[in-house]
């Protein structure tokens, strides 16, 4: 749909903000300064990691949440309250359990007070454009994934919507179910036999984004801002080996990499409480471990383009970055350019054994992640070695939403539990030195 | 939804058989011979200060233990039956065959009708001694818990993982180590869910059967329930409050120092690999774990349950138990057994029946006045609904309310409403409003909260992208009542309702009659049917009342509750 006469305006947003409000500390920001414009003609996609506040956008855009500061124009118009002309499709499909097919699928014409006749044959229309004739009178639960994603599809199309908004529609079904849909998608896109106008995605899976959309914005994390935006110029079909997508897939990876790189180069300081409330990403040592070993065995040699492993490990951009950004926390490896490659640290993690490495890790946990390190300062500073950690979590609560804050904690917790840095009693929540051995 | 399901719904699999017929008749049977080797006089109890009870607030406190101390008796006898009878019925081909129906029957026998005979079956046992009194008031309390938390441990053990139960015999564990290191903690949550919402019913019941009259007899064992029953004699409405402010102080102390902790402390057995949302602990359950000195009493409890499980009773078990065809000979000496059983279950009923001219007038005057009884229920059950639904929705849809709010419905659950009666009693005499109208809303005013408990956690459990994707579609209005909600939570609320019901029909026994001194309020309907019978003394009336009751009881369990449970689930769930 390249070259459409008179592009308008659908959506305006214009500094948009989202925070998160805590009783008493300051605002924690979900969403900063985003801007979007979106036309009619156009695929556009949201690329992010998990918490980039994506898919918050897009509920902003759908009028079920009211941004804290910013403008959100629907056709022109302010926005209040769920928008008309808008439908979505939820990565969970969202299908009413006790309504069949055809149920679904008229609900929002039902809504509309659509008579009875209209309704069942728009719903047949739907029903048989998106390839889900003689499924109609079937319970969402005698569907498999694929065939319930449809249902979501047809739900949405059959509303005519100006606009049809999509949260990681396809990242709950299997590869090949999951590339059927994108392709029947966007053959129906380009063949204008969509009853719509624009579409807006939100995805973290890259060679998607590549596949289907007309723009992409990528959104960096905490808080969310769009860390920068670009075109498709590929005609579709687009096919995933020619040079051309490579290239975007490459050039989109060396992007949302390039961040960290510059968080990674302020100085240092390892006792100040500026680093402490750092979010730390849930990665399992194991997998540090596993990666680490990968990438220092041929034919990585210690440096690898992190699409291509991305392809061999079989994991998406958005788990395989937070490994490496993890790395490159620890300083045993680092991210610039697309690619990741082993520090000497690394290396040595790679070459100890179960001990060495053990001790490696803590050495690095010491150095690099203030909070292991004050939590262990405060083990020894006590006359029992013993330190609730409640009094953490309310500290990070002061720095970063609840969620980040437990998931920031836990991962202290198992990366310091790993390091024998010290124990940790889940029921009574304490942190203790028991079975630890503090000569070292 | 991980909230356990009452052990009354989990026989929805199951269908009438003949079973079925063989439990009716030995239930029936065994009532009749309850009754029969009940002294037909009653003796005098000679043990005068003992079951003076007076109205000074001031002896309130120990009456108040009193009660307690019958309820976590009852508990204990709850638990021994449990352990003892749910494994025997989930082991035991045989046995299961025979116990789970009967199980199933006596969940639906209105114990209050019986009361009066389980008393005097206890005095007979310790005749002119009080502890005859408490037996029986303790054996009470105890047939209102014990049946739904053996049906939920005999559930536990019948689905037992697969995986683990691979496990245990992988490392050779011998039954008795399997019992304690697989199937009890298995069973637990249900378990203690189960215990709890049978406890809550419980303080009903022990309320109840402290004050029992027979005849020209009056017993009254001290406790809250005779100080409700004496200040009722005594027309004092000061005594009433009183005794409603204790009761208040004890369920307060039960919620915080038991089920709160209790609750909690069971999460931890469920099977679930994923850390599900688990609310904070509660401060006792806090205290227990951080105090130093309360840890260790507790390390050293669990350390001789630990031993007592880890021994291993029985030499290893069989390396390889493939399953022994049944042997043919044992399984026609039982079904010759259970047959002989039945006939002659039957035949006693039919010579009671004969001997006391139980005519069919008689059975068609329990019915129809059971009819009424039934009207009654329904009634309430609808006026409930009407009320509580909505609320409930819209506490339940507002998770930090909704928070508050379980806590404050779950006391109001335990409190036994029967305290409450007298205060509208008085205001029914004054008013001189209709009884067969009025004495009604007594019945469900303790078991409502069951109705609006569910609705709230179905509306909490509602999930958030099916109340977007209404949203985005513009769904609202009626619309949204009959296709997103209402399905979303009938599951949870038809829990609620079975539960309210079933409380119901009991409740109607003390719920129909009511007196304030000399006033005496009665409703027609099956409850002051038995009432009546009790209070004349004829046996067999209440034996038919009792009878009809729970047949009433039985086949809308069967016929309406449960296929429309099995349906909801099935349907409304994805």
């Amino acid at each position: 749909m390249d070259g459409s006469i008179a592009q308008t305006k659908l959506v305006e947003i214009t500094g948009c903000r989202q925070s998160y409000h805590k009783d008493s500390s300051s605002d924690l920001l979900v969403l900063d300064d985003v801007n979007l414009t979106l036309h009619t003609g156009e695929i556009v996609g949201l690329l992010g990691r998990s918490g980039s506040g994506k898919s918050t956008l897009l509920r902003i855009v759908s009028g079920l949440l009211t941004p804290t500061a910013g403008s959100v124009k629907w056709r022109g118009k302010d926005l209040h309250g769920p928008a008309d002309g808008v439908a979505m499709v939820f990565q969970s499909f969202a299908l009413f359990p006790w309504l069949t097919v055809d149920e679904n699928v008229e609900l929002g014409l039902e809504a509309q007070g659509v008579p009875k006749a209209e309704r069942e044959k728009r719903a047949e229309a739907a029903i048989d454009l998106i390839g889900l004739g003689g499924y109609e009178s079937a319970y969402p639960k005698e569907l498999s994934g694929g065939m319930r994603q449809r249902v979501g599809l047809a739900r949405a199309l059959v509303v005519h919507p100006d606009l049809l908004l999509m949260d990681e529609p396809f990242s709950a079904l299997d590869v090949l179910t999951a590339e059927t849909l994108r392709t029947d998608l966007v053959e129906l896109w380009s063949e204008g036999k969509l009853p719509i106008k624009s579409i807006l995605m939100v995805t973290h899976n890259i060679e998607e984004a590549v596949l289907m959309c007309d723009r992409i914005l990528v959104f960096s994390s905490n808080p969310g801002r769009v860390a920068s935006e670009l075109a498709v110029p590929l005609p579709h079909p687009r096919n995933r080996n020619e040079p051309a997508f490579r290239q975007l897939v490459d050039d989109i990876y060396a992007l949302m990499t390039r961040r960290p790189v510059v968080h990674a180069s302020a100085v240092p300081t390892p006792s100040a409480e500026a680093g402490f409330a750092t979010p730390l990403a849930p990665v399992s040592t194991n997998l540090m471990a596993g990666l680490i070993e990968a990438l220092a065995q041929a034919p990585y040699d210690g440096k690898a383009d992190l699409p291509a492993l991305a392809a061999v490990l079989q994991l998406e951009a958005d788990e395989l970055l937070p490994m490496g950004e993890a790395l490159q926390l620890l300083r045993l490896g680092e991210l610039a350019d697309g690619d990741l490659h082993l520090t000497e640290a690394g290396m040595a993690f790679a070459h100890a054994d179960t001990d060495g490495r053990k001790d490696i890790f803590a050495a690095a946990l010491r150095a690099h992640v203030p909070l292991v390190a004050a939590i262990r300062r405060t083990l020894d500073e006590r006359w029992n070695h013993r330190a609730s950690a409640v009094r953490f979590r309310d500290e990070l609560e002061d720095h970063m939403s609840p969620d980040y804050a437990e998931d920031t904690l836990r991962t202290a917790i198992a990366w310091g539990r790993y390091a024998e840095l010290f124990s940790y009693d889940e029921e009574a929540a304490q942190f203790s030195l028991e079975d630890i051995d503090t000569t070292g | 939804m991980s909230k356990p399901i009452p052990a009354s719904l989990t026989a929805a699999r199951r269908l009438p058989n003949v079973w079925d017929v063989l439990a009716a008749a030995c239930v029936l049977a065994g009532l009749i011979a309850l009754v029969r080797v009940s002294p037909a006089t009653f003796q005098p109890l000679d043990a005068p200060q003992a079951t003076v009870v007076t109205l000074d607030p001031y002896n309130l406190p120990v009456y108040a233990l009193r009660t307690t101390m019958r309820m976590f008796a009852a508990l204990f006898a709850s638990l021994v039956f449990t352990f003892t009878v749910a494994p025997l019925a989930a082991k035991s081909r045989r046995a299961g065959l025979v116990l789970i129906p009967i199980l199933d029957i006596l969940q639906s026998v209105p114990i209050l009708g019986f009361l009066t005979f389980t008393t005097a079956f206890f005095m007979s046992l310790f005749p002119g001694k009080v502890a005859g009194l408490e037996l029986a008031a303790i054996f009470a309390v105890f047939t209102s818990q014990a049946w739904n938390m053996a049906f939920s441990m005999y559930q536990s053990l019948t689905t037992l993982p697969a995986d683990l139960v691979e496990a245990t015999r992988a490392y050779r564990l011998s039954g008795w180590q399997r019992f304690w290191k697989l199937e009890v903690p298995f069973a637990m949550p249900g378990l203690v869910w189960n215990m709890m919402l049978s406890m809550s019913g419980g303080w009903f019941f022990v309320v109840a059967s402290e004050a029992i009259s027979l005849g020209d007899q009056n017993w009254k064992l001290p406790g809250i329930g005779s100080y409700v029953s004496t200040a009722l004699d005594q027309r004092s409405m000061t005594a009433i409050w009183w005794a409603i402010l204790a009761m208040f102080v004890v369920i307060l102390a039960y919620d915080q120092l038991l089920f709160r902790p209790l609750v909690a402390w069971s999460a931890k057995f469920r099977v679930e690999l994923t850390a599900g949302a688990v609310g904070e602990d509660p401060w006792v359950l806090k205290l227990l774990r951080r105090t130093r000195v309360l840890q260790l009493a507790g390390d050293w409890l669990s350390g001789v349950f630990a031993r007592l499980g880890a021994m291993r009773l029985q030499s290893a078990s069989k390396p390889d138990k493939a399953p022994r065809a049944p042997s043919r000979f044992g399984d026609a000496l039982f079904f010759l057994a259970a047959g002989l059983v039945t006939a002659a279950a039957l035949l006693a009923i039919f010579d009671y029946v004969t001997s006391h001219d139980v005519g069919w007038s008689d059975l068609l005057e329990t019915f129809v006045l059971g009819l009424f009884t039934m009207v009654r229920v329904f009634v309430m059950i609808a006026l409930a609904t009407l009320l509580w639904v909505p609320i409930g929705v819209y506490i339940g849809l507002r998770p930090d309310w909704a928070r508050r709010v379980q806590v404050v419905v779950q006391f109001a659950a335990a409190f036994p409403a029967n305290l409450f009666f007298p205060i509208f009693v008085i205001l029914i005499v004054k008013f001189h409003g209709s009884s067969d109208i009025w004495l009604t809303p007594l019945m469900i005013l303790g078991t409502q909260w069951y109705i609006l408990f569910n609705v709230i956690a179905g509306a909490s459990a509602f999930p958030g992208d099916l109340l977007e994707a209404s949203k985005n579609f513009h769904v609202g209005g009626w619309l949204w009542w009959r296709r997103v909600i209402i399905p979303g939570i009938l599951p949870y609320f038809i829990t609620g309702a079975i539960t309210a019901s079933g409380g119901s029909w009991n409740a109607a026994i003390v719920a129909e009659v009511a007196s304030w001194g000399d006033s005496k309020l009665v409703a027609h309907g099956l409850g002051s049917y038995i009432a009546r019978a009790t209070e004349e003394g004829n046996f067999a009336h209440v034996v038919l009342g009792v009878a009809m009751m729970s047949a009433f009881v039985l086949f809308f369990n069967k016929v309406l509750w449960r296929p429309l449970y099995a349906y909801s689930t099935r349907r409304l769930t994805l």
